[in-house]
């Protein structure tokens, strides 16, 4: 169900809540323990869901957030919106079922009809009967530089989305609100497109070998040395694939015995590696700190279930921002909970690496925290560098022992040389050791841009999830049919823009979402806005019925 | 008590007084404490212990955490990896050494081909490097799907399916069909991606003996008779049986025609795994499929890796539409990662232009492993695996010299004997777990096999 509610400011705000919230033991023990409190049952009503820290000194700027809750009407519609949509789908398998309706799914093959179906009717129910109608708002096909404007190949269906066909135009100049291109290096000019030439010409484009055995090129090497530097760690590792980087070193760092607590939407590359290391997993609410250290006390007092023997590792796993709900971890509350209860800190920075901080190095640099702090550092070269690939940074010895023990490194190819090359150039730029300020400028640009888009859009009175610095802006749509209408009206009005539904948001807070570029300029965030406005009045008008 | 019912209110009040007294207050204190049963806490026959504020402090004090990693100790074999500097051709300079490359999975010599390079570049100059966005979201180019259209025409299926990482594809396609619950047969040599995948859905797994027919036929059958004692169960559990075709841990080939017809004996899917055959085996480079010739609409689904023959990044997937469409929406890692650079999916598909133009090169490939099988048999101390026409073969030591760390070291300094004692050029071999793996490319000299009897020389 939805978040919790109401904006949350916390700015040292003490209120009203004066006395400790437990009553003083049987041996005099007055004192609290927890970092954070946990609020009081006698609240008043309209404050029920305020998560209020105390150690807001903790934060060196006001950390904004808000996920305002779902209006009732908007709930009962959307789900009055599903009811009629489910069955409508039913009827339709029935009709297909009898033949009444021509079927265009694939059908398995005449030799293998009475092996055990390979899919049962249910799981593909949402897929056959509900994605199948919208599904011309995904996976339209680009054939140009995904920067901040972009061409996209134009495809018509004929059979209501069941094949689409190449008209064999373009759409050109679409506006990029889809990309995650933050810091505008998606692009085809400039220095680093001429040292990736460079590389090709003198490495080639494929390297044939594991980094173990003969994959580990000179720029390998480069590479990661540039990249400990940018993050202010001893060493770091990198990948071929920011995925697998998650699902193959997790495993590597713990096992059984270990405890794993991971955010509850974490990606599906965290939850993956943390199935496939075997430890225990527990989820902790979203960005909830009272939630995190109950955890952690009950996992040290209690140990392993059911043994009661002490765990081995506790480890921590949380993500710098998140996508879907464009939230920010609460950083200097996780490393202070892993410092009193001396936990492992893992943080994938996968969208907030370059994006976030005075100086683009990520969420540790945006509150001003040590890097050191931070156990194992990891995140992607696709978002802001404009390249593929992931990296782990952290302490010499566990780069190390990732090095030897590491599932990526002994048994998938290593990293293309034009794209190390494309890290290396990028990262320099962002640093400023291209002698430009080009770095220095386009993170400036990024958050005006970030700050000036969400500004405006809140104006507009629309419902925008998640922090105020954070590129990622989640819109809120809500009903089914407007996932639809949404992304086709935007892209009539040449702007390509990203909604998510169910299954990767929860059923009733389907959402737009808007990735902010450094390449965006001041006009195409007001054609923008001027766009979202329009198809507003179009959809909440109650002149249109 | 049914005798008071029976009678009337006034009649019952009499036969109150009537009564005994102490059964009155027996039956009064009977209901007594039938209420009090009722109302009292129930209790559990285990009391669970309640620890005070200071335990609990005390406990948390008192935890000590295992160190993040264990120490790493400094004579470990591969701390530091050799480090090659320029291109990973035919010539390679590793260490500041120059050697011919018997190490990479360079098949077809088509690392440094200059058609690939070039339309490499032009695709980086239209498209730039990074795709910044899964397939979902802008990140499906025209290139991608040009690329899956070849494939799914080179393999003769009806569609292909393209991921961006090797590793990724079948370890992301098996758990994408099978379930908790599920079935699957696996081959003991099966590769470390397939057991990720394996691992990842959570099926029940069966190993059979390397390419053992008959051991594979016995797990089915025992299947079979235990379907038979739950028909109603058997109904929904899918069964697959996942091999290789050229096995990387082994170089030796899956017997498929017998598969084929385990299959439809037992109806049983077969996932194949082609990354060291695709482009290797077969008349067109096509795989086992071609090799043995299998008709290709009973596999249901080929995965291979287009780092070996190909000689880009990625992999990909062909089958069946019914098959392969499924993972758009459940493959992990296509879904939920980036997609390929487009200029690794030019190269491939100029890759692919060169193996259909010129089906000559798998002729001169498979003679050329001939050759150097030929002259591999025979050293004394290692033993050759493989088979002859298998482009990666395997030379283990014949006998263990105790533990595995030192047939690890006697391993490494074979290979930094042929790296650095013998006269340029020289070979480099690398060093996997347990064997030396010997991997061909393309124009191999006939200088090289002068130098293994200097080999035989170092056994002795």
């Amino acid at each position: 169900m939805t978040e919790s509610s109401a904006n949350k400011l916390l700015n040292g705000d003490v209120c009203h809540r004066s006395s400790s919230g437990k009553k003083s033991g049987k041996n005099g023990f007055v004192k609290n323990h927890c970092l954070f409190q946990q609020p009081q049952k006698y609240r008043r009503l309209r404050e029920k869901n305020q998560n209020v820290t105390r150690n807001s000194s903790l934060y060196k700027k006001p950390f904004l957030e808000s996920f305002e809750e779902t209006p009732l009407l908007v709930a009962v519609l959307t789900y009055m919106g599903y009811g009629i949509l489910t069955i409508f789908g039913y009827l339709r398998d029935f009709l297909r079922h009898w033949n009444i309706e021509k079927c265009h799914v694939a059908r398995e093959r005449e030799e293998q009809k009475d092996f055990v179906p390979l899919y049962q009717d249910f799981e593909n129910f949402y897929t056959r009967n509900l994605y199948m109608r919208i599904r011309d708002n995904w996976n339209r096909p680009i054939c140009s530089v995904p920067g901040a404007k972009m061409d996209l190949v134009e495809r018509v269906s004929h059979d209501y989305n069941w094949t689409f066909q190449h008209t064999g135009k373009v759409v050109k100049d679409v506006i990029n609100m889809g990309s995650y291109n933050y810091l505008g290096f998606a692009e085809n000019t400039g220095t680093c497109a001429d040292a990736a030439v460079e590389a090709t010409h003198k490495y080639g484009v494929g390297v044939g070998s594991t980094r173990y055995e003969i994959g580990n090129l000179d720029i390998h090497e480069e590479m990661e040395q540039l990249v400990a530097r940018f993050l202010g760690v001893e060493s770091s590792m990198a990948f071929g694939m920011g995925f697998a980087t998650n699902s193959m070193n997790i495993p590597a760092l713990t096992g059984k015995g270990c405890l794993i607590l991971s955010d509850e939407l974490n990606h599906a590359s965290l939850v993956l590696g943390a199935r496939l290391s075997g430890s225990t997993i527990r989820v902790f609410k979203h960005n909830n700190m009272q939630s995190l250290e109950k955890l952690l006390r009950d996992a040290i007092v209690h140990g392993q279930p059911r043994t009661h023997r002490p765990w081995k590792k506790i480890l921590i796993v949380v993500e710098g921002i998140y996508s879907m709900e464009g939230s920010i971890v609460r950083l200097p509350e996780v490393i202070a909970l892993k410092k009193r209860y001396k936990a492992y800190l893992y943080l994938d920075e996968a969208h907030s690496i370059g994006a976030l901080g005075p100086n683009g190095r990520g969420v540790v640099d945006y509150f001003g925290l040590d890097p050191k702090d931070v156990d194992i550092m990891m995140g992607t070269f696709t978002k802001s560098f404009g390249a593929a690939g992931g990296y782990i940074g952290g302490k010499r010895e566990l780069i190390d022992y990732l090095r030897n023990h590491s599932h990526s490194a002994l048994y998938a190819t290593s990293m293309s040389p034009p794209v190390a090359q494309q890290i290396i150039t990028s990262m320099k730029t962002i640093m400023g050791e291209d002698g430009t300020t080009l770095g220095a400028d386009r993170l400036r640009q990024l958050s005006e841009n970030t700050t000036y888009f969400r500004r405006k859009l809140r104006d507009m009175g629309f419902i925008i999830y998640g922090n105020d610095d954070s590129p990622v802006v989640p819109m809120m749509l809500y009903m089914p049919a407007k996932i639809g209408a949404f992304g086709r009206e935007m892209l009539k009005r040449n702007i390509g823009t990203v909604v998510v539904g169910f299954p990767a948001t929860p059923i009733i807070e389907s959402r737009a979402r808007f990735c902010v570029s450094a390449a965006h300029t001041r006009e195409m965030l007001d054609t923008v806005k001027g766009a979202v406005t329009l198809n507003a009045e179009y959809f909440y008008s109650s002149d249109t019925i | 008590m049914v005798y008071f019912c029976t009678l009337g209110p006034k009649q019952s009040w009499s036969c109150i007084n009537w009564a005994p007294a102490y059964h009155l207050i027996l039956e009064g204190i009977l209901i007594l404490w039938i209420i009090r049963l009722l109302f009292s806490k129930t209790y559990k026959l285990q009391e669970t212990y309640k620890l005070t504020e200071k335990e609990k402090e005390d406990l948390i004090e008192e935890w000590q955490p295992e160190p993040l990693v264990p120490p790493v100790s400094k004579d470990q074999p591969f701390l530091n990896y050799d480090i090659v500097t320029g291109p990973p051709s035919h010539k390679i300079t590793i260490n500041g050494k120059e050697c011919i490359n018997f190490a990479s999975f360079n098949f077809l010599g088509l690392l440094d081909n200059e058609r690939v390079k070039h339309k490499a570049l032009a695709s980086l100059k239209k498209y730039g490097v990074g795709t910044c966005g899964p397939r979902g979201f802008y990140g499906t180019f025209d290139v991608h799907l040009e690329l899956e259209s070849r494939l799914a025409k080179f393999m003769k299926t009806e569609e292909a399916i393209i991921y961006s990482y090797g590793f990724a594809t079948i370890a992301s396609a098996i758990p994408a069909y099978s379930k908790r619950g599920d079935i699957v047969f696996v081959d003991e040599a099966a590769c470390f991606s397939i057991q990720k995948g394996l691992q990842a859905s959570r099926s029940f797994i069966k190993y059979f003996k390397h390419n053992d027919m008959e051991d594979l036929e016995r797990l089915l059958m025992e299947q079979e008779q235990e379907d038979q004692k739950n028909p109603r169960k058997a109904r929904v559990t899918r069964r697959f049986i996942v091999v290789e075709g050229l096995y990387i841990n082994t170089a030796d080939v899956c017997p498929l025609p017998e598969l084929v017809k385990l299959k439809y004996k037992y109806k049983v899917r077969i996932f194949l795994e082609e990354s060291m055959s695709f482009g290797v085996l077969g008349e067109h480079g096509r795989g086992v499929t071609e090799h043995f010739g299998v008709n290709i609409d009973d596999i249901d689904l080929i995965s291979a890796n287009m780092e070996n023959a190909v000689a880009s990044i990625g992999g990909f997937c062909c089958g069946r539409s019914f098959v392969i469409d499924h993972q758009r929406l459940s493959g992990q890692g296509y879904c939920f990662s980036a997609s390929l650079p487009p200029m690794l999916a030019a190269a491939a598909i100029e890759a692919l232009n060169i193996m259909e133009e010129d089906p000559g090169i798998f002729t001169v490939l498979r003679e050329k492993c001939r050759l150097v099988y030929e002259e591999l048999q025979g050293i004394p101390g290692l033993k050759l695996r493989g088979e002859q026409f298998a482009p990666a073969l395997h030379l283990q030591l014949e006998r263990s010299f105790g533990s595995r760390d030192t047939d690890l070291k006697m391993l490494r300094s074979i290979v930094d004997y042929c790296l650095l004692v013998l006269p340029n050029p020289n070979l480099f071999l690398p060093i996997p777990s347990q064997s030396c793996s010997c991997c061909l490319s393309r124009p191999v000299l006939f200088t090289p096999f002068t130098t293994y009897t200097k080999l035989k020389a170092l056994l002795h």
